[in-house]
């Protein structure tokens, strides 16, 4: 049992019979520590897919196993980050990052007793994702890129196998973008984690994974995946060269074609 | 900090006073005082009968000549008042708390609540003084009736409006909604909710007050009803003042506990 996350033939429609069909036949598999990117057209399912893959959809038709075990519920073995950040902001930084563990059935009895442990913990995060010594402060203190790093502190504090992000730097400037690039990077490569990424950046999604899935227009399916040749440890220089800007242009090519088939 | 600073302005006797005046803290005190300087100058100007339109001297006369009754009516209206309000407060948090917790509730109930609330309350005051007779039940019972609203609506739109991604967030860790509620929904209907006390506390007076004037032999209502019916037009004013003060004060405090509670609100959406 090598695949974490193994999605067979699932088709989700919104709001009964004659509601939205999200997906349809989809179909894909991401193993154990591998980082998956996600793209597609807008519309087509990106979204979707992560409800799906967590349990907060339950699909008509097909099966969606994580970890071995068919999903009926959500899966607490996940963390999850949006491109809104959504911090709370009558709490601290360190206080918005502890809050998957109040909820998480197995960390929450602990909580209390052994808070120290935990806030080293979230103080650890903080330091790996660059945010040393921000937990005092309130999330409106912090700009749009700190915020998102908190929110990926947020994402990891209950040791999930499984990390999803559903474009998570799509509000960001292009440095701090490429900033939190590395910032992924390495937490993967430190990290025992998997990783599902969506977005809509192919520059994204080629710099940072091992596979990209490429999804066709709504409803939908992966139409194709590609394997990311590049060695790691990969350098930003490596955005730059030819080899990595022809696999971008192969990505673009086709989701112009999936748009146009829509 | 203060300290420092008044010690630099002592020791700058050159600047005017005219420069030493925080005018913003002033300009409320100033207008207030022109506002009663203009009157009384145009009641004596256009030489207006006592009984059209008193001058405030004469209303502070009134004020003066009947401080016993005054006094006592206005705390009896501040008291009706202030039950009625808290009423309100606990009805209509948990109301709101029973309305936004789900989507179903919400849709169903907010078309009654908004039809409830066009019913105008002084129609409500003659069947509620078939049930509990004239007196102080019935001005508390409007006043809470009328000043309820506003708390449920807000606290209900607080719950209802939590952002859909921390809520994916939450439920993909196996949250359950009384875990949403509790630390999202609540905490953050907290600024709907002491925001809408100010309001609130302002109709609550309406409400008292219109039910005093019309059922009842005490209270403020009852003393400007009377005043009137005697013409004594300065004395009717002076309740009024009375009410003015009694307004601005509790509206005072209930925006101070807005503050103190709920400092986060008025930060974070300022830094936005
Ligand atoms: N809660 C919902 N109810 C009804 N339709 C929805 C809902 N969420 C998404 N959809 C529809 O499903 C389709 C796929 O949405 P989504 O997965 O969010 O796309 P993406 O993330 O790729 O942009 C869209 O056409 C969208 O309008
Ligand atoms: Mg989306």
């Amino acid at each position: 049992m090598t695949h974490l996350v193994s999605i067979e033939n699932v088709d989700m429609r919104y709001g009964g019979a004659s509601g939205t069909l999200a997906v349809a036949g989809l179909t894909f598999k991401v193993d154990k520590g591998e980082f998956a990117a996600v793209v597609g057209p807008s519309g087509c399912g990106k979204s979707t897919l992560m409800r799906l893959v967590t349990g907060l959809h339950i699909p008509q038709a097909g099966h969606v196993i994580v970890a071995g075990q068919h999903v009926t519920e959500p899966v607490s073995i996940v963390g999850m980050a949006f491109q809104n950040p959504s911090m709370l902001p009558w709490r601290t930084t360190l206080d918005n990052i502890l809050l998957p563990l109040e909820i998480v059935e197995r960390h929450r009895k602990r909580l209390r007793a052994h808070k120290a442990e935990y806030v080293e913990k979230a103080e650890h995060l903080l330091d790996v994702v660059g945010l040393k010594g921000f937990g005092s402060k309130y999330p409106w203190q912090l700009s749009g890129g700190m915020q998102q790093r908190a929110n990926l502190c947020r994402a990891l504090i209950h040791e999930p196998q499984l990390l999803m992000l559903d474009e998570p730097f799509g509000a960001l400037d292009a440095f701090t973008r490429e900033e939190l690039w590395c910032v992924i990077r390495d937490l993967h490569a430190a990290q025992d984690v998997t990783i599902v990424l969506v977005t809509h950046d192919l520059r994204e999604a080629v710099f940072l994974a091992d596979k990209v899935l490429v999804m066709s227009a709504r409803p939908g399916r992966v139409l194709r995946e590609h394997r990311v040749p590049f060695a790691r440890p990969r350098d930003l220089e490596i955005t730059y060269d030819k080899a990595f800007n022809d696999v971008v242009h192969q990505l673009h090519g086709e989701i112009a074609s999936a748009r146009r088939a829509a | 900090m203060s300290a420092v600073i008044e010690d630099i302005q002592k020791s700058e006797p050159a600047r005017p006073l005219i420069a030493r005046i925080d005018w913003v803290r002033a300009s409320p005190w100033l207008y207030t005082i022109a506002l009663f300087a203009i009157w009384e100058a145009s009641v004596r100007f256009f030489d207006l009968p006592y009984t059209v339109l008193p001058a405030p001297s004469r209303i502070f006369a009134a004020f003066y000549q009947y401080w016993s009754p005054i006094w006592k009516n206005s705390l009896q209206t501040l008291y009706t008042t202030t039950l009625g309000f808290l009423m309100a407060v606990v009805g209509g948090l948990a109301l709101g708390l029973f309305i936004g917790w789900s989507k179903v509730i919400y849709a169903g109930l907010y078309p009654l609540m908004i039809g409830f609330n066009a019913v105008p309350k002084v129609a409500v005051v003659p069947i509620l003084v078939i049930w509990f007779g004239i007196g102080a039940i019935p001005a508390m019972l409007t006043a809470f009736l009328i000043s309820f609203f506003p708390i449920v609506v807000n606290v209900a739109t607080g719950l209802a409006t939590i952002e859909p991604e921390t809520e994916d967030v939450l439920r993909a860790l196996g949250a359950r909604k009384l875990d949403i509620m509790l630390k999202v929904g609540i905490p953050r209907s907290m600024p709907y909710f002491f925001g809408s006390l100010k309001v609130a506390i302002t109709l609550a007076f309406v409400g008292s007050v219109v039910s005093e004037t019309v059922a009842s032999n005490y209270g403020l209502g009852n003393l400007m009803s009377s005043a009137q019916s005697q013409f004594n037009v300065p004395l009717v004013f002076a309740g009024l003042l009375a009410l003015a003060v009694e307004g601005i004060v509790m509206y005072s405090i209930m925006a101070w506990v807005e503050r103190r509670m709920t400092g986060w609100a008025h930060r974070s959406t300022m830094s936005h």
